[in-house]
């Protein structure tokens, strides 16, 4: 799945968002979008090209729960656990996809394909349970749904 | 004091057959003072939570002499129990970039930033197509300003104003000290108007109704309208735009399921009004101010767990860069873990109100100074769901 490399992705969102250190989270957010995490060698090398130390870029990427920095699966599945979606019964989806998926919370299935994770309110209170799959939002879930939407990534692969 | 029943109005999501860029081109003959002022006369304050006075913000941001200034639009909506901006993106795109334009227009900005929460980036195709569309239309007026949509990468701190701007910047989400204010030295240090998606909105809808138009609702302190995020135990979950200034009495016989026993007002961080307070109490900024969220909650549930679920939010959100905010949600919460599990007395929770006050008071940006909001509000009101 690794398409592009780094100083591709540099250069295609620097000539976007600019040279300067404003294009810094842009860079990185791509980064772990084409590779879904930012390892010691990206790090360094994003660090090199804005003439910054690693620690200051690692201090920049470690702050923001998007910018993972350790390996993730290629789905990374984010399910709200915030009060309206808790409301909702985001436990059940939770466990509904820790049995099918066989893992837990933090982990990624042994294939490679997905990692579950939480994340706080993805602002579809109205409609939870609500969960992200990378950038795409699924509302109104129920076990049943949610299993079936990991589904159809499976037959995607 | 003036009190208003509960009205549906559609000022945000109406007028859609209205040419806005006609509007602009309109607005943008006028003197840039005397367009401030009918916002300043308009009563407008800020929809993103803290109500800061539209209209002066702009004000200040024109005095100030400077190369260089921005308008920067937070699209952060992070609170739980929101989510009417992504709606506004959604559905009247151009209402955002008019009210954006019209402030350039009137401090003297070439460049603006529209900060979109990553939650949220499946908006940003769609939107970054409306942004460019909209700028090359402004080309053609000869009107230069430049937008930049820039999506955020989880961060519920960088809705705060501070941090959002060391985002931009390529930094960590860290909110800085007040003064100086953004409209002194905002964004890249320079002199920066920083506005909500709704009050864009709202300030294209006044250029385009007039002012009279906008203060016909809401009351002295809270004039117009606002779109409310509805949730929880409630029959109709949704987006409503109401007049400001009504009991919360009104809004649970409407929104409620007929067992509410209490509403969280203005999400996480705000305000637990509980059953006996709904005849007494106002939502707008004479009573409780918000920025949309509107949570209800029945008898079958327990505040414990809805307290517990918000400082863990807290806990996990905090920028961790002042110790109040760091230590202090941590401390709430495992203090009230331990007082359900009776490990710790009744009376800890005097102390942990105490504490509560302190980050009020100690902590640096809004996110630790909320913490005695919800604390309070439930703790107080729901004490035995703490203590058996």
């Amino acid at each position: 799945m690794n398409n592009l490399n780094i100083t591709q992705i540099i250069e295609k969102v620097t000539t976007k968002y600019g040279k300067e250190r404003k294009a810094l989270i842009p860079v990185l957010h791509a980064i772990v979008k084409e590779k879904r995490y930012l390892n010691d060698e990206d790090i360094i090398e994003v660090a090199k090209y804005f003439n910054l130390s690693s620690a200051e870029v690692y201090g920049v990427a470690s702050f923001y729960s998007f910018l993972d920095l350790e390996p993730r699966g290629k789905y990374v599945i984010r399910v709200c656990k915030t009060i309206s979606c808790k409301l909702n019964d985001s436990d059940n989806i939770i466990k509904a996809i820790k049995n099918f998926l066989n893992i837990e919370l933090g982990q990624t299935t042994n294939d490679g394909l997905f990692t579950l994770l939480t994340t706080n309110c993805l602002g579809w209170c109205h409609k939870g349970p609500a969960m992200l799959i990378n950038e795409n939002v699924y509302t109104e879930l129920t076990p049943n749904k949610a299993i079936e939407i990991l589904k159809e990534y499976i037959n995607k692969k | 004091m003036e009190i208003k029943k509960l009205t549906k109005v559609n000022l945000i999501f109406g007028y859609t057959d209205v040419d806005y860029f006609k509007v602009l081109e309109d607005v943008i003959k006028k003197d840039p003072n005397s367009i401030i002022n009918e916002i300043i006369d308009s009563g407008l304050k800020g929809r993103g939570g803290a109500g800061f006075p539209t209209g002066l913000k702009w004000k200040f941001a024109k005095e100030q002499v400077s190369d260089k200034k921005y308008v920067v639009c937070n699209a952060d909506e992070g609170e739980p129990g929101t989510f009417k901006d992504r709606e506004i993106i959604e559905k009247v795109p151009e209402k955002i970039l008019v009210g954006m334009a019209i402030c350039a227009y009137c401090i003297g900005a070439d460049e603006g930033y529209i900060y979109l929460r990553g939650e949220y980036e499946y908006l940003a195709p769609q939107f970054e197509k409306k942004i460019e569309e909209f700028v090359n239309k402004l080309k053609t007026i000869n009107f230069n300003f430049k937008i930049t949509l820039y999506i955020g990468c989880g961060a519920y701190v960088c809705g705060e104003e501070t941090a959002l701007f060391e985002s931009i910047e390529g930094r960590r989400g860290e909110a800085r000290n007040k003064p100086p204010f953004p409209t002194v030295a905002g964004l890249f240090n320079k002199p920066t108007v920083i506005n909500n998606v709704e009050t864009f909105v709202y300030t294209t809808m006044i250029c385009k109704l007039g002012v009279n138009e906008f203060k016909k609702y809401g009351t002295q302190d809270s004039r117009g309208s606002k779109v409310f995020s509805v949730s929880g135990d409630t029959l109709k979950p949704g987006i409503y735009e109401l007049e400001l200034g009504m009991k919360v009495k009104d809004f649970v016989e409407e929104f409620g399921d007929g067992d509410t026993k209490a509403v969280q007002i203005g999400g996480a961080s705000g305000i637990c009004i509980p059953r006996k307070d709904f005849d007494n109490v106002i939502i707008g900024f004479e009573g409780v101010p918000t920025g949309g969220s509107i949570m209800l909650f029945n008898s079958k549930r327990s505040m414990f767990n809805v307290l517990h679920n918000f400082l863990e939010f807290f806990c996990e959100e905090s920028c961790g860069q002042c110790t109040p905010c760091r230590v202090g949600y941590q401390q709430l919460l495992k203090g009230i873990e331990a007082v359900k599990k009776g490990e710790k007395p009744a009376s800890y929770l005097n102390e942990l109100k105490k504490l509560a006050l302190t980050m009020k008071i100690a902590s640096k940006c809004g996110l630790g100074q909320s913490a005695a909001n919800p604390f309070l509000s439930i703790v107080d009101n729901f004490i035995e769901e703490f203590i058996y």
